[in-house]
């Protein structure tokens, strides 16, 4: 009987264990010991808290906190980038794209070419805003238009 | 032990009143139980004779009246006191009560393995001599479901004694027992009264049995007591009433049928 | 309640009245039975004998029909999944799709209904049985508490094998969902994966789940005992309370878990 209880113990400690790691994300999650950067985007589209921050495609962190600054009308997005990312260029452009047609919202970094590296806190001087479908439609009519 | 009268009565019930619903089970009684002395209560079925041995172990709570046990009021205990005086108590219940997932062996074993620190050895010992002592040391390793009533029922008292407590309460220890066994449970109860000085309260209907044995019978019936004495006494009462239940006559006062409105009223109702 | 005379028309509402008060009454005495059930937990820790019996009898005998039903919940995933995702030609989301109905909504409630008809149901049974037989009585006699002895063992073993039996159940349909998917569908395993663990948060999805089924198997194993410590001490009064038991946990479960959703999601916008 007691072999039999251990047995359902590990089993259940197992399916537990194999969740987190291997179905949830927290694995990926680093344990907060990465920098934080900020961008200011007009416009964030359904960019979230935990969204992904990918450069190149590749995973580097993901957003942690998304205020609106009242004195710019801007919004401000704090990215966590994992440690091991540490020398993306100060000129680095942030832009925020939609994974598929409907897929998940998250921000690509596009690298520059200065010299010096971005470090905790520092802010991003380019970015794009979101793509509004909306807006992208209206352009293109007024485009037709105007022609 | 000096012989003071107050410590001479083990359980003193005064003005014990209980009711189930509307119908009233006592009504202002009063009992003594003398120390190591063997004091049987009969009366027709379903008088309350089961509920008496509940009150007096406080699993029921009467309406009004006290009851004590050793000097000690048994309904205001604590958790804890009552449980310490229920060490003490044994009690056989009608339907014995066994543990059913635990083997006999296991169950007679059962209170000492909740309240002593005894070894294994010490703890085989034990159960094994008070399986003994009812016949059934063979039936160790037989599971409650594989006993018949009788068997049940004294692997129960094995149970009830393994503790050496200082009362016990048999609820109709005789019944469903064949005569040999019953026998041997007489000798059993009368002995350990005489040699470990055990108070003994029997519950029963059989009346040549138990006046064998008890010192003292109380006959209850419709919430009241109808006579008590010694067996010899009972067996002279002028009472019309315990006449006819003590020796089981047809006709008399006592009521054979459950209060009920008249037979042919309820036979040509429409 | 006899100042009302039978047939008067007021007679539906003193009887909805008197359910609506006995319904009242019976949910009480279960508060109280719960908390001096709770009281007697820390004593049972000094028996680990006794967790370790409920534990089998209650997690383990449980174990097979939650394998079984996982990995036949994960293969219907795996296959309305595809079938839904392949028309807008994303069926590499089908690890997602998987993953977060299972972990948050299916793995918890699935696992805790089958629990209350199986372990549930032999519980209250169990219970019953030892109260018609008189076995509380014999062993409040015998100075032993039922609620520390009998009752609080069992509740402590319904609380921890929940969440253990709904992540076996998790598991195996995420595996199940993987057969079918990856195995027989062709869905990319790479995608399965990656895109499972990009949309399953551990904190808002794994812990949500994980914290229903704590919550579940309380409430399941609660209503259990209740059931079979109060049930009439008959043959039928057991079969009644068996009945009450399982239908009382369920409806239990589901209602708690529209709750417990609407709460997580708030705190976790
Ligand atoms: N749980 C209960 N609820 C309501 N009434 C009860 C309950 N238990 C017993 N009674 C009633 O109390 C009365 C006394 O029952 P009790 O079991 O004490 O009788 P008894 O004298 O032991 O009878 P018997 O000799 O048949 O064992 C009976 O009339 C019975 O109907
Ligand atoms: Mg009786």
């Amino acid at each position: 009987m007691e072999a039999w209880v251990g047995l359902f113990v590990a089993a259940g400690c197992v399916a537990l264990f194999m969740l987190a790691m291997k179905v949830s994300n927290l694995s990926t999650i680093s344990a907060g010991d990465g920098y934080e950067i900020i961008a200011r985007f007009g416009n964030i589209g359904g960019l979230a808290v935990r969204s992904p921050v990918r450069a190149s495609g590749v995973l580097v962190g993901r957003v942690s906190d998304i205020s609106y600054d009242t004195r710019s009308f801007e919004a401000m997005v704090t990215m966590s980038i994992e440690k091991q990312f540490n020398q993306f260029p100060t000129d680095t452009t942030a832009s925020i794209f939609t994974a598929g047609l409907l897929g998940e919202q998250y921000v690509s970094l596009t690298p520059g070419a200065e010299e010096e590296v971005m470090k905790q806190g520092d802010t991003i001087m380019f970015s794009d805003s979101a793509m509004v479908l909306e807006r992208i439609i209206g352009k293109i009519v007024t485009d037709k238009l105007s022609e | 032990m000096s012989a003071s009268p107050a410590s001479d009565i083990l359980i003193r019930v005064r003005g014990l009143t209980f009711r189930r619903g509307e119908r009233v089970i006592f009504e202002n009684i009063d009992l003594d139980f003398r120390r190591g002395r063997i004091t049987a209560i009969m009366g027709p079925s379903g008088t309350g004779k089961t509920t008496l041995l509940k009150l007096i172990s406080a699993q029921l709570i009467p309406e009004a009246g006290t009851i004590e046990v050793d000097g000690q009021n048994i309904h205001t205990l604590s958790q804890t006191d009552l449980f310490e005086l229920r060490k003490r108590m044994g009690m056989l219940f009608q339907s014995g009560a066994l543990l059913t997932d635990l083997t006999v062996f296991e169950n007679v074993a059962y209170p000492l393995r909740e309240h002593t620190q005894l070894s294994e050895r010490m703890i085989r010992y034990l159960v094994l001599a008070k399986l003994q002592a009812v016949g059934l040391r063979g039936a160790a390793q037989l599971l409650p479901a594989e006993l018949s009533g009788g068997m049940a029922r004294r692997v129960a008292l094995a149970r009830a004694i393994a503790l050496d407590p200082m009362m016990i309460m048999y609820d109709e220890p005789f019944s469903g027992q064949d005569p040999i066994s019953m026998g041997v449970l007489i000798k059993l109860i009368h002995a350990m009264n005489d040699n470990l000085g055990l108070t003994s309260i029997i519950v029963s209907h059989d009346v040549k049995e138990t006046s064998s044995i008890a010192d003292h019978i109380y006959v209850i019936s419709d919430g009241r007591i109808m006579d008590q004495g010694s067996p010899a006494e009972l067996d002279r009462t002028a009472s019309e009433w315990a006449q006819q239940f003590l020796k089981g006559l047809p006709d008399g006062p006592v009521r054979f049928h459950y209060p009920a409105r008249d037979y042919a009223e309820d036979l040509f109702e429409n | 309640m006899q100042t009302v005379t039978a047939g008067s028309w007021l007679d539906p509402l003193v009887h909805a009245g008197r359910r609506a008060f006995s319904f009242l009454e019976r949910t009480g005495r279960a508060g109280l039975f719960l908390l001096r059930v709770l009281q007697s937990i820390p004593s049972v820790l000094l028996r680990p004998g006794l967790i370790m019996q409920q534990l089998f009898s209650v997690g383990v005998l449980t174990i097979v029909i939650v394998l079984v039903a996982g990995a036949f919940v994960g293969l219907v995933l795996g296959l309305q999944g595809y079938n839904v995702l392949v028309r807008f030609n994303a069926e590499a989301s089908l690890g997602t799709f998987v993953g977060l109905t299972l972990v948050r909504e299916l793995g918890p409630v699935v696992t805790a209904l089958l629990f209350a008809g199986r372990a549930g149901s032999a519980l209250t049974a169990e219970l019953g049985l030892m109260k018609a037989t008189e076995q509380f009585s014999g062993l409040e006699m015998m100075a032993v508490d039922p609620y520390k002895r009998v009752l609080a063992p069992r509740m402590l073993a319904g609380f921890i094998s929940m969440p253990l039996l709904a992540g076996i159940f998790s598991a195996v349909g995420v595996l199940g969902g993987y057969f079918i998917g990856v195995g027989l569908l062709g869905v990319d395993a790479g995608a399965y994966w990656a895109q499972m663990q990009n949309s399953v948060d551990f904190y808002e999805d794994l812990m949500t789940g994980f914290w229903k089924s704590l919550a579940f198997g309380f409430a399941a194993t609660w209503v259990a005992l209740f059931e079979g410590y109060d049930a009439e001490p008959t043959a039928e009064g057991v079969g009644r309370a068996t009945t009450r038991s399982v239908v009382s946990a369920s409806l239990l479960v589901l209602g708690l878990n529209f709750v417990l959703t609407a709460l997580l999601l708030e705190t976790n916008p």
